[in-house]
């Protein structure tokens, strides 16, 4: 109950506040947004097969945010930076499909 | 052991909230089309594509200016081609007779009370004109005088290019009314000539004769222009 709250405070904050997102952030930002969907998306799961854990799931997003964002970072620093950030975006999309694909069969048994 | 979970929910909670807001974030800001969000290598490619393109539109603006230059240049040219063609048609329709002329010149009135004047005379006095520099002649008003005119005596009086010509007879010439006045004048010119045979002759120059009579044109049967 208490997360699905955090949910709505958030989306309020963000259409409310409207802050610009500092200059030095902006190329990680969308990295690791989809980081962390896949994050959510992993406990949404866990949560079907109800084996979810609060410690897991803090643990799992704040790495999540943090490597994508590491990588991004280091593909810039490497000249690769367009195409890393791309892989990250793949490897995390195919993750969130599975995980999705998961609670699909878990929900409708297909 | 229920303090610990609970903890972990809220932070929970604020991680989900701080996605929510980063997502959404996000989606506003890619709304603003600047470039802050562009990797500077994309950056360079985009710069690339841009010159190029300007490179092309430069090109196409020098070709286009070329293109303007040339149909200015050729418009110039057919204007000043078509000036001339016109000058030239002006020239031969009032050697023609074909177009009204105005113009400084003299007119000569010649009355003839005892019917003295014939076509050889009258054909006299419009050589004479003719030579001192008469560019259109008319007689009467109504007669235009050109290079094919003939004048033939009639039993009505004197017929000039069909048209018969009653005295008296007017005489207008449009040409350098000095050189015509003094033509006309020395002692056995036109005037003479023509009082000699007992007609009066009245010359008056004009500065301004307009002359609306046209011959009438024939199209040539077997002549043909030879360039």
């Amino acid at each position: 109950m208490i997360p699905v709250v955090g949910l709505v405070v958030g989306v309020g904050l963000g259409l409310w506040l409207q802050p610009d997102v500092p200059e030095s952030l902006r190329p990680y930002l969308p990295v690791a947004i989809i980081a962390a969907l896949d994050a959510v998306v992993g406990a949404l799961r866990a949560l079907g097969e109800r084996r979810f854990d609060d410690r897991v799931f803090v643990v799992s997003f704040v790495s999540n945010v943090l490597i994508a964002a590491f990588m991004v970072f280091l593909g810039d620093q490497l000249g690769v930076g367009s195409q890393l950030s791309t892989g990250v975006v793949v490897v995390l999309g195919i993750r969130i499909f599975a995980n999705a694909a998961a609670i699909r069969r878990r929900i409708f048994r297909a | 052991m229920r303090e610990k979970p609970r903890l972990l929910t809220v932070v929970v909670a604020v991680l989900v909230g701080a996605l929510a807001f980063a997502l959404i974030q996000q989606v506003r800001n890619r709304d603003s089309d600047d470039f802050s969000n562009v990797r500077s290598d994309q950056l360079v490619e985009l710069l690339r594509s841009l010159d190029a393109a300007n490179q092309r539109l430069d090109q196409q603006i020098a070709d286009l200016t070329a293109t303007r230059e040339e149909l200015l240049n050729s418009t110039k040219r057919t204007k000043a081609a078509t000036d001339a063609a016109q000058a030239q048609a002006d020239a031969f329709a009032i050697l023609a007779g074909t177009a009204g002329a105005t113009g400084p010149g003299v007119r000569i009135e010649v009355d003839d009370p005892g019917a003295t004047v014939d076509a050889g005379a009258l054909l006299d006095a419009v050589e004479e004109l003719r030579n001192a520099g008469a560019e259109v002649i008319v007689i009467n008003g109504s007669v235009r005088v050109v290079g094919r005119t003939y004048i033939v005596d009639d039993a009505d009086g004197i017929r000039i290019d069909g048209r018969v010509v009653q005295a008296p007879y007017i005489i207008e010439a449009i040409g350098d009314p000095d050189n015509l006045v003094e033509g006309s004048r020395f002692p056995g010119g036109l005037v003479d000539t023509l009082r000699s045979r007992g007609a009066t002759v009245s010359l008056t120059r004009s500065d301004s004769i307009t002359i609306t009579a046209l011959a009438d044109v024939k199209t040539p049967e077997y002549a043909r222009a030879d360039p």
